[in-house]
């Protein structure tokens, strides 16, 4: 596959943002009492990198718990993100949402999701959209190993595939549901595997390697595009650290198994797969490391500057238009 | 158009082709506006057969909408409520006005995460970026034989939730317009149809017309006492204040009709003049509406109370199968005149 440098560039100044984001960006809203809620994907670069690479931001996306790096990969600003993790309302959802609700509707992303696998029929109902009014847009349902498992995930495959939506089931198989082992909770061997069962192709690619989900995504998106219909496309990845921040991964998994795929690391195979090449060289890879570290720092200060929300905010928002009174009737938020 | 809470037309029509007719009219008028659900034409598929509508919808309230709108405006779904609930959800807040059915609320189990996670919270969890206009249709109603898992009358569990609202039309003219309302709506509106309510007969302007969410109506004007009634239980209310007027006991009967926003004023100044409530709801007691608007009577309204505020509900049962359970079951004119009464005159 022959991709070009502005191609690569992207590629890796996306994964870089996105590491540096959960490296640098979970542990800052941590000492700033939020943690509760943030759960870190560093590791799983390549999935949404190498997919939303092929859509643009009229094309949708519907993310998980696990969803920093599809926002930053679907083009929403970190900056407005670190923000929004820090609850203030310069944040892209006002800080109302928190790390498993960010939505950037302006960019097509249908929000990370707190509940799994609940974001699969707003993509499906995104695609619908886009037939029906015949609008040429794709949406990507992202959903872990564990979300492989939730039932509404297997009703909108069939729907999907019934309607031919153009929809992409994208299962970013990480190896575990919180703490429980894919090969214990998965009947298949394969997530891919159960695409036979809705009459669509499945692919399971290697995750951690940028190209070969970008490779996949790109056969996913044309099918969808050209009207044939839905895609299971499965990446096998790995997330370096625990289901949040407050579990201790070494208490389900070996220390073996994270020194290997962190010798697989996403970063670190583009490194090794496109230095030869000569398209891109080491110092410019460096370079965008640099400034991902930069943008943090950056994003970091533009949160910490920005306001928190007002009270009166706790009513917003809430519907388009609703009574007022009957939200606030019988209720004092000040004593 | 918003229009009065009462009808001046003599052109007649069932509840259900109200319920049709209000579709049918919004279709028309608004190409982004699409149903899906089971059933709601029926045989779907077979064109090529010659079968277009088979059912017209489980009660034909869909009746002729596939026809005229296409298979692509009115989607018959796969028995996946969780997915096509969602998936008008997602619909609706990408740029269609989607309306889905659930054949009976009592399914709502199978789809509630999508009610409960996605619509009513979006909007509050995005930061207002996005509108969720999406109604979902769904029938409650007891004295059918059908037995616990398609007869209930839960609207108060989608009253409770932040971010939905509800409306419970009791007769034709109702029906036709808080469906136009909700359909037209920004907001998820959850649209409870009354099985036992299908047949009846109203005046129904020809015209589409909006009735506004939110707001209740006063169907007879009393002194002593304030009967609220939901959906059908509206015309038990009306027919317990029938019975009560030889006693010279004068009910007022307020008709809901919205479960969310609730419209407390009404009923409040109502009890001002009344000076005595009754709920009647179908629905169970416990955590319910009748209880909701009993609390806020009290709370609001205690100095104007000369009785405590009551309700007359169905028992905090499942629904029952066998013909005299059920009946007992339900709420009837009966015990609305023996609660009434007993709160008038203390006997």
């Amino acid at each position: 596959m022959e991709l070009d440098r502005n191609m690569l560039l992207y590629l890796y100044r996306t994964m870089t943002t996105i590491r540096h984001f959960e490296e640098r960006g979970i542990p800052e809203t941590g000492q700033r009492g939020m943690s509760g809620s943030v759960h870190s994907s560093a590791g799983q670069e390549a999935v949404p990198t190498g997919i939303c690479a092929h859509l643009t931001n009229e094309d949708y996306i519907g993310s998980t718990h696990r969803g920093h790096g599809h926002c930053i990969a679907k083009g929403v600003d970190p900056k407005l993100m670190m923000a929004e993790l820090f609850g203030r309302v310069t944040g892209p959802n006002k800080g109302k949402g928190g790390s498993m609700h960010i939505a950037d509707m302006s960019k097509g992303m249908l929000g990370t999701n707190g509940v799994v696998a609940a974001s699969v029929p707003l993509a499906v109902g995104a695609a619908l959209t886009s037939k029906l009014r015949r609008l040429g847009r794709v949406a990507v349902a992202f959903f872990g190993d564990g979300g492989a498992n939730q039932g509404v995930l297997h009703e909108c495959m069939n729907l999907a595939s019934v309607w031919k939506l153009p929809v992409i089931f994208c299962c970013e198989n990480n190896g575990y549901a919180e703490s429980t082992p894919v090969e214990y909770a998965l009947s298949t061997a394969r997530v891919a595997d159960r695409a036979a069962g809705y009459d669509m192709p499945g692919v399971h690619v290697d995750g951690m390697d940028v190209f070969d989900v970008f490779e996949a995504a790109g056969q996913a998106v044309q099918r969808a595009r050209a009207g044939e219909g839905p895609s299971l496309l499965e990446c096998r990845t790995y997330r370096y650290y625990g289901h949040t921040v407050f579990d201790n991964p070494l208490s389900y998994r070996t220390q073996e198994e994270q020194d290997y795929w962190r010798g697989r690391d996403p970063l670190l195979l583009f490194r090794e797969r496109v230095a030869p090449g000569g398209l891109v060289s080491i110092d410019e890879l460096d370079f965008m490391d640099l400034e991902a570290q930069e943008l943090m720092e950056d994003a970091i200060r533009f949160a910490d500057e920005s306001p928190l929300p007002a009270l009166e905010e706790i009513y917003e928002d809430v519907y388009v238009d609703y009574p007022l009174d009957l939200m606030r009737r019988g209720i004092n938020l000040e004593v | 158009m918003t229009t009065a809470m009462t009808p001046t037309t003599t052109r007649e029509l069932r509840y259900r082709e109200a319920i049709n007719e209000a579709l049918r009219q919004e279709m028309e008028r608004d190409e982004t506006v699409i149903i899906m659900g089971e059933e709601i034409a029926g045989g779907a598929g077979r064109e090529h057969l010659g079968i277009v509508d088979a059912w017209g919808g489980p009660f034909r309230t869909t009746v002729g909408l596939i026809q005229q709108f296409g298979n692509q405006r009115v989607l018959d779904t796969p028995l996946s409520e969780a997915a096509f609930v969602g998936t008008a959800i997602g619909a609706a807040s990408t740029g269609m006005r989607a309306v889905a059915e659930l054949m009976f609320v009592d399914f709502v189990g199978v789809c509630m995460d999508q009610l409960l996670n996605n619509a009513a919270k979006m909007r509050y969890m995005f930061g207002g970026q996005v509108k969720v206009p999406f109604t979902m249709l769904t029938r409650i109603g007891a004295g059918f034989g059908s037995a616990a898992q398609h007869s209930e009358s839960f609207y108060s569990i989608f009253s409770h939730i932040p971010g939905l609202k509800g409306v419970a039309p009791s007769d034709p003219y109702t029906a036709k317009g808080l469906l136009i309302a909700a359909i037209r709506d920004d907001d998820p509106v959850v649209y409870f149809e009354h099985k036992g309510l299908y047949g009846n007969t109203g005046p129904v302007p020809e015209e589409p017309y909006a009735i506004p969410l939110g707001k209740a109506r006063t169907v007879r004007s009393g002194s002593d006492i304030t009967l609220v009634g939901i959906s059908r239980m509206t015309w038990v209310c009306t027919e317990a204040a029938e019975a009560l007027a030889p006693e010279g006991v004068n009910a007022e009967v307020v008709d809901l009709l919205s479960v969310s926003p609730i419209d407390y004023d009404l009923i409040i100044d109502s009890v001002r003049r009344t000076h005595r409530l009754v709920v009647v709801d179908e629905d169970t007691p416990i955590c319910s509406l009748a209880s909701d608007i009993c609390a806020r009577v009290a709370e609001e309204a205690f100095d104007y109370l000369d009785a405590p505020p009551s309700r007359v509900t169905a028992p905090h049962t499942p629904v029952p199968y066998s013909r005299p359970l059920e009946d007992a079951y339900l709420p009837n004119a009966a015990r609305v005149v023996k609660t009434a009464r007993g709160l008038v005159t203390g006997r």
